[in-house]
């Protein structure tokens, strides 16, 4: 895939690391403000499905970016699950909440290890909704052979 | 509540569009008019993490379906054909389907108590108490990582089940054998 008009690459190079942060800022204050780890994982693969859109990709980085993304998807799933078995050994209960009354409520160290949740189902979200766009476009490739 | 009754009907009016027009593409841009409705109502009924989540997903579908689109073909071939013997059966399910449906709904909101007026008992321990058992300002996370969190566990299940799905069936390797 060639990408797409100038002006759109434009406008991807100045948007995307924007729309990266916002997701990050999502994921990170999902404890205090409207948001969490789907909604900021979603929009962290929207600003990869931007510019993946906007400047093309050949079939070598549709390859490695289908593997980068199942592995970082992985991580995400098996670190979600990490914390509800370190809740169960430590705590006595499945998605126990180890330490609530650390730091102070409305802060951004707070909550215990609701912002942990957040960051591994963000990286999950994200990591999903990529590789199956990436899979979709990949398609491409088979048909062409 | 007048707002919310209109921007219903206005669903309503999108999806009949999206269903019956040929234009594929028009069709997409419907079926994004109706998403985006219902992130509006998200907003009206006071639940902005799921409208955050809504406006996301319903952006990344449409790029997706445009994409397709401008990739394959534009017309709608299977409008107007004639109605064959199998179709009547499919009306009849659906009519009885719907029948059931709206009797059910009907029955539920008669024996609902009104939304959002008065709170049960789970609800309201997890307004009073929310705070000082998670920590967490943001109720909505502590229901959904703290007193719900197993839930949330099956629901990123459904999401790997999915990818692992769509992986197999478009895969690149063992196509050719």
């Amino acid at each position: 895939m060639k990408g797409m008009t100038p002006i759109v690459k434009v406008v991807a190079r100045i948007v995307g690391g924007f729309i990266f942060i916002y997701g990050c800022y999502i994921v990170l204050y999902g404890h205090l403000s409207p948001g969490g780890g789907f909604a900021g994982g979603a929009i962290i693969a929207a600003c990869f499905i931007l510019s993946r859109l906007a400047f093309g990709t050949t079939a070598s980085q549709e390859k490695s970016a289908s593997i980068s993304s199942s592995i970082f998807e992985s991580t995400g799933g098996l670190l979600f699950l990490l914390i509800a078995l370190l809740g169960l050994f430590v705590g006595g209960y499945f998605f126990i909440n180890l330490f609530p009354s650390f730091g102070t409520p409305g802060r951004l160290v707070s909550a215990g290890s609701i912002p942990f949740s957040n960051i591994a189902i963000g990286i999950k979200v994200a990591a999903a909704i990529l590789s199956i766009f990436v899979v979709l476009a990949s398609t491409k490739y088979i048909f062409k052979e | 509540m007048l707002e919310l009754i209109v921007l219903l009907i206005f669903m309503i009016a999108a999806g009949i569009v999206a269903v019956e027009i040929r234009d594929l593409l028009a069709s997409v841009i419907a079926l994004g008019a109706v998403g985006f409705a219902v992130a509006i109502g998200f907003i009206m009924l006071a639940a902005p993490d799921l409208a955050i989540v809504q406006i996301v997903i319903e952006v990344l579908s449409v790029v997706f379906f445009v994409a397709v689109i401008l990739k394959t073909t534009h017309v709608d071939s299977t409008l107007g054909r004639p109605y064959k013997g199998e179709d009547v059966f499919t009306f009849v399910v659906f009519g009885l389907f719907a029948l059931a449906f709206v009797y059910f709904g009907v029955r539920l909101l008669i024996n609902l108590a009104p939304m959002s007026r008065e709170l049960g008992q789970v609800a309201s321990h997890y307004l009073t108490q929310g705070l000082t058992e998670t920590g967490a300002v943001n109720r909505v996370t502590s229901v959904v990582l703290d007193y719900r969190a197993l839930d949330t566990l099956g629901e990123a299940t459904v999401l790997f089940t999915a990818v692992i799905g769509v992986l197999a069936v478009l895969r690149l390797e063992g196509r050719k054998k």
